[in-house]
């Protein structure tokens, strides 16, 4: 690996961890105060077991030499991370390539947790998320990004579609993980809110969040991580010129940089689009608005934000932003306890985002003259992804409620899961002058220093 | 002796207790507290759904005074409480038994 890339590589793993702490404080804002800790605990309960599973088969049956029917990779081939090289010297696959993926393959699982807060027992969630990234996520992996039913590998999809010579005539796009991460999260999220159940008192008793300044914290750090996401997934191209650059240093500085203002004005204009369907629908913007605004953009740009022009994202942006918070309300309309809105953000801006890219791409999109076949390729392969997800998580999801239960008691759940699961309380407010020092016991003394 | 209880908006809070310290009130028990009257609650929005908050947040306060004070002080908490709008709150007077100041053990009207 070329040693900036590695740098680099090695920088966006950290970002892209640390969005999953950042997804525990945005989703963690938005829950109410007697289950925040059980929210964030299903984000780095994720972390944990994730990167474990990742090591041990994870990225062998993403990665890994050995395809299986398109479909997924031998497990067994790379287990524990065997012939993964220390240097650079071959071409095979090296430590920070694999360190990138993982940190993707756990923020995927943690989205997932948002359908469900509030209401199941956390080892249900602990067993559950191994055994669906297994049989959900790493397919998904090798299918779109190893080179598997879902990319422009011969016999996969878009080839049965747009036969071409020993590949795809129109590639699949998915920069950095609209159908992998999102789309499957989405889908995930909804499938368990269905399967799951609704929270007691869902549609009657008032569930708003507790502390939207958290929520806002997470935006910005997932954010700010989401360039990881997003500007890291650049990926080498084996020859040279590529793409009118000469060199790697100059492929990622042209292509990283264009990534870079995408994801960014995605999600500026998400805030926008956001902001003016609540303020035309509602009357007032608000912060949770904004902070959901951001999060929609990115999703959309995700896939996207290889193959748009800065014009592009900005349209991209506005529609997701704008689509998604129509979207949120679905869930009183039919009824599902999608508790934090996976569907309506990440399901929903996951597909404006893949599909969007049939439109809106400067290379093959409806809009730039080029016809179809890429808005073809994009919408079939969004629905695959859908199909395999949705089985894929129903399978896991009854496997859990036969065995363990995911249900907490009625008790348990009116009392607040925290207790109930954790024998924690997230915040100490009520112990006498504990902590509960309000407006009515301050002011300033007139003609003190304050 | 009368206990006073004024439960007012919380944003008149600081007007009613520099007027009370003017007065000469050297000391009073106060609360947050959540309650409704004529005004009802109000409407928040959270992506799009809409919460009938029905309490709103109110301050209580609690003063024991003498009865010749009562009077001035109940019509100064009125004067400085008072916006005019629906939701200023309400105060009420009763009657005090016993009062005794756990320090000294003083009763009555030497504890007020």
């Amino acid at each position: 690996m070329d040693t900036g890339l590695a740098a680099w590589v090695l920088i966006c793993s950290a970002m892209v961890l640390l969005m999953t702490p950042a997804l525990a404080l945005f989703y963690g804002g938005m829950t109410r105060s007697k289950s925040v800790l059980n929210m964030m605990m299903m984000s780095f309960g994720a972390m944990g077991v994730v990167a474990v599973v990742y090591v041990l088969w994870g990225y062998s049956m993403s990665y890994g030499g050995e395809d299986v029917a398109l479909l997924f990779a031998n497990p067994f081939d790379m287990f524990g991370l065997t012939d993964v090289a220390m240097d650079d010297a071959g071409a095979g696959t090296t430590f920070p390539t694999v360190a990138f993926q993982m940190t993707f393959a756990i923020i995927t699982a943690a989205l997932v947790s948002g359908a469900i807060a509030d209401r199941v027992k956390f080892s249900s969630w602990m067993v559950f998320v191994p055994i669906w990234v297994t049989l959900s996520y790493f397919p998904l992996a090798h299918m779109v990004w190893g080179g598997g039913f879902l990319s422009d590998a011969a016999g996969g999809l878009a080839d049965l579609v747009f036969p071409g010579d020993g590949a795809a005539a129109v590639a699949p796009i998915d920069y950095a993980g609209g159908t992998v991460v999102h789309i499957n999260a989405g889908v995930a999220g909804l499938v368990l809110a269905l399967l799951i159940g609704r929270r007691l008192g869902f549609g009657k008793q008032p569930m708003k969040p507790h502390n939207l300044t958290l929520t806002m914290l997470g935006a910005g750090l997932l954010w700010f991580g989401w360039y990881g996401f997003n500007v890291g997934s650049f990926i080498a191209p084996e020859e040279f010129p590529y793409g009118g650059f000469s060199d790697l240093g100059h492929a990622l500085a042209g292509e990283g940089g264009l990534v870079w203002i995408n994801t960014t004005v995605a999600a500026a204009a998400a805030i926008l689009g956001w902001l003016v369907v609540e303020k035309v629908r509602d009357g007032r913007a608000t912060s949770l608005g904004a902070a959901s605004g951001v999060v929609a953009g990115l999703v959309a740009v995700t896939p996207a934000c290889g193959s748009l022009s800065p014009v592009g994202s900005i349209v991209l942006g506005v529609v997701s932003g704008g689509l998604c918070a129509l979207a949120v309300g679905l869930k009183y309309r039919f009824g599902y306890d999608d508790s934090l809105d996976v569907v309506g953000v990440h399901l929903v801006g996951g597909l404006v985002g893949t599909v969007g890219i049939g439109f809106l791409a400067t290379s093959g999109g409806v809009l730039y003259g080029d016809g179809v076949k890429v808005l073809v390729v994009q919408t079939l392969v969004a629905l695959f992804a859908m199909g395999w997800s949705a089985v894929a998580t129903l399978l896991v999801g009854l496997l859990v409620k036969v065995t363990l239960g995911w249900r907490i008691s009625d008790e348990e759940e009116i009392d607040g899961i925290d207790f109930a699961e954790h024998g924690e309380s997230a915040y100490d407010l009520t112990t006498t002058t504990g902590g509960r020092q309000s407006v009515l016991g301050s002011h300033v003394r007139e003609g003190a220093s304050a | 002796m009368k206990l006073i209880t004024a439960v007012i908006k919380p944003h008149k809070w600081e007007d009613v207790r520099e007027a009370l310290e003017t007065f000469g009130v050297t000391g009073m028990t106060v609360s947050e507290v959540s309650g409704y009257g004529r005004q009802k609650g109000h409407t928040e929005v959270y992506r799009g759904a809409e919460y009938d908050i029905a309490l709103v947040p109110k301050i209580r306060i609690e003063i024991v005074v003498e009865d010749e004070d009562a009077d001035d002080i109940v019509g100064i908490v009125v004067k400085t409480a008072q916006t005019g709008r629906i939701g200023d709150g309400k105060v009420w007077v009763s009657p005090i038994e016993t009062v005794i100041r756990v320090r000294t053990g003083d009763r009555d009207e030497a504890a007020v």
